[in-house]
């Protein structure tokens, strides 16, 4: 399970980051959003997966009695989530309105030289 | 009184949201953010009082001890550096309130600016990793906002490239905490800086120390790493480039100041690593600045100069280098912002920053301009100006550790902002300016009433105050500077405030 987890997070960075280093602005929302996934899925993996074994004390103990799996580390996925989901809509809106001042979707024209005095 | 150090926080939270319910009234939104910005003034002085007095304050959250619950922290650096902050954020908010124009105020200018202060605030008074990284997704997402705010065309091509290389920053930074996480099984800096020097696994450390380094390098805006920063800087509103340039990349210096005093330490690779990067942002911040044509691409380019300045004094790691560092950072904020609030004034009073078009302020104007000469004065360093007293005790550590190179890029960056400010004094004060026609819809800094004109120049006038007070009173800068550079040379300190009970 870690190894293809391992495989799936590095494709994941992989992914995005060619789909970053294209020119086109829909690409590059679209390789941040995947990278993001990766990051996700690295916290995932390196809080230690452990199957089967839920973090809850049994009711007749008052302590864990075996290994048990690390709620940390699905927290922090969570938060991370919420926050790269308020990014990516605001990243969404954005290109939309680029798209509709700049009128390219390639970022090689977004440098207009600014005329300072009109 | 325990919570004294949330006070500051809690209070710009309130802030931000009370403004909301005042959504479409903006005289009043100005009121209460000035009002506002004099009540955390007072609040961060007197968390700055308590931690100068009494030594380091935590609050557990929710009192779970250390290291399970979010711990936060105000050791003297970052009482400072909250105290800055305040500071700046009246003087902004007072300069936004005349200068921005209604059309954006009305779009929950101030509320968002208040969520930034907020998340500046969080991020200087975290003891958690993680935490920090939401406090740092809360400036970048109401930095997005206040950048885009208008959405003039090139405002928006700037913010494209401000918000990529931002979130792509943020991702680095969870992937190394991710890392780091694996690592050491805990997210408490405090708690990390005991568990990380015990690791074996050595490499993957170094690994997740890069990690840290890019991440944090992209938002303190290093050398290959900066191109976000002149490309975005001079597109929005000068209050908002203000805030930006004084504080948004200071940030990004204190979390690298934060993590190298910490956490990972006596790693000669990426001290090396650290003295290149200062070197090579010195020059290429330097060089850039020359040729720009634009007063606020100048002070972008300065930015990136002087960061370079205070990441040498990382790299160098002695006492007297940390102590020259946290003096240039506690100069910069105060400088910087101010110099982005005079370019705004100056774009005011000529309606352009092109340096070529400007000309004839001091002419015209001459107590104005001799008002905007003490932070040009204050940015090159020229005794008994704030800037000066930093570089000493940073070329003082280069001498001790035999680093010519560093010294050496020293004496070269503050010579190109010499010559730089002196051709910007002369193009823009001395020189005969063009004759520029009127702009219509246009409210030139001429014909302001005289409340307004209050508004303008009340900010630049209390940062000056300031930059003269560090100047003049290098002294007791100093001697603050040297009790921060001291707890950050000796790390337990910081370890036994937030987890007594290890001991």
């Amino acid at each position: 399970m870690e190894f293809l987890l391992a495989i799936i997070t590095g494709l994941l960075y992989a992914a995005g980051l060619y789909m970053m280093l294209r020119r086109s602005l829909v690409k590059l929302i679209i390789g941040l959003i995947i990278i993001s996934n990766g990051a996700n899925l690295l916290i995932f993996l390196l809080g230690r997966i452990t199957k089967g074994h839920p973090p809850i004390i049994p009711g007749d103990s008052k302590i864990f009695t075996e290994i048990y799996a690390d709620p940390v580390p699905q927290a922090l996925i969570l938060t991370a989530i919420v926050i790269s989901f308020g990014l990516q809509s605001f990243a969404i809106i954005l290109i939309k309105r680029a798209y509709q001042v700049v009128k390219t979707d390639d970022l090689d024209e977004m440098n207009t030289i600014e005329e300072d005095y009109k | 009184m325990q919570q004294l150090l949330l006070y500051p926080l809690l209070f710009q939270l309130f802030l931000s949201i009370f403004l909301m319910f005042f959504w479409k009234k903006i005289d009043a939104q100005k009121i209460i953010s000035i009002v506002g910005g004099f009540i955390a003034v007072f609040l961060s002085g007197v968390l700055f009082y308590t931690v100068w007095n009494s030594g380091i304050q935590t609050v557990q959250a929710a009192s779970w001890e250390a290291p399970y619950g979010i711990t936060f922290v105000a050791d003297t650096l970052s009482a400072t550096l909250v105290l800055l902050t305040s500071i700046a954020g009246l003087a902004v908010s007072f300069f936004s309130s005349a200068s921005v124009i209604p059309a954006r105020l009305r779009f929950g200018y101030f509320p968002i600016y208040h969520f930034l202060l907020l998340g500046l605030t969080g991020a200087f008074l975290t003891g958690d990793i993680f935490n920090l990284y939401v406090w740092f997704e809360i400036i970048i997402i109401s930095s997005f906002v206040l950048i885009t705010l208008g959405g003039e065309k090139a405002q928006i091509e700037g913010a494209v490239k401000y918000f990529t290389l931002n979130i792509l920053a943020s991702i680095i930074f969870l992937t190394a905490i991710a890392v780091l996480y694996g690592l050491a099984g805990s997210l408490n800096m405090a708690d990390l800086a005991t568990i990380i020097p015990q690791l074996e696994n050595r490499k993957l450390v170094e690994v997740a120390a890069i990690l840290f380094l890019v991440g944090f390098g992209i938002k303190s805006a290093v050398f290959p790493l900066y191109f976000w920063l002149p490309a975005s800087y001079h597109t929005p509103p000068s209050a908002v480039a203000a805030i930006f340039g004084g504080l948004l990349t200071k940030v990004g210096v204190y979390a690298l100041i934060r993590i190298f005093s910490l956490i990972f330490l006596d790693d000669v690779f990426l001290d090396d690593i650290l003295l290149v990067v200062a070197v090579l942002t010195i020059f290429s911040g330097a060089i850039g600045s020359l040729v720009q044509k634009n007063v606020r691409k100048i002070f972008s380019y300065l930015i990136i100069c002087h960061i370079g300045f205070m990441i040498a004094g990382l790299g160098m790691g002695t006492e007297i280098a940390f102590a020259g560092m946290v003096f240039y950072l506690i100069h910069d904020i105060m400088v910087k912002t101010n110099l982005f609030m005079v370019s705004g004034l100056i774009y005011r009073i000529k309606g352009t920053n092109n340096v070529r078009l400007l000309g004839d302020l001091y002419a015209n104007f001459p107590k104005l301009s001799l008002l905007m000469f003490i932070p040009l004065l204050s940015v090159i360093g020229v005794p008994p100006f704030s800037g000066f007293w930093p570089k000493v005790s940073l070329i003082i550590a280069s001498l001790n550790e035999k680093n010519y190179v560093i010294m050496g890029a020293i004496i070269f960056g503050s010579l190109l902002t010499l010559i730089i400010i002196a051709r910007l004094w002369s193009n823009v004060f001395w020189k005969k300016g063009e004759d520029l026609p009127k702009r219509d819809h246009f409210l030139y800094f001429q014909k302001m009433n005289r409340l307004k004109k209050f508004q303008f120049l009340a900010p630049i006038i209390l940062l000056a105050g300031v930059s003269l007070y560090i100047g003049f009173g290098a002294e007791h800068m100093q001697q603050l500077s040297n009790r921060i550079a001291s707890e950050l040379i000796d790390n337990t300190q910081y370890i036994e405030a937030v987890m007594p009970q290890n001991n």
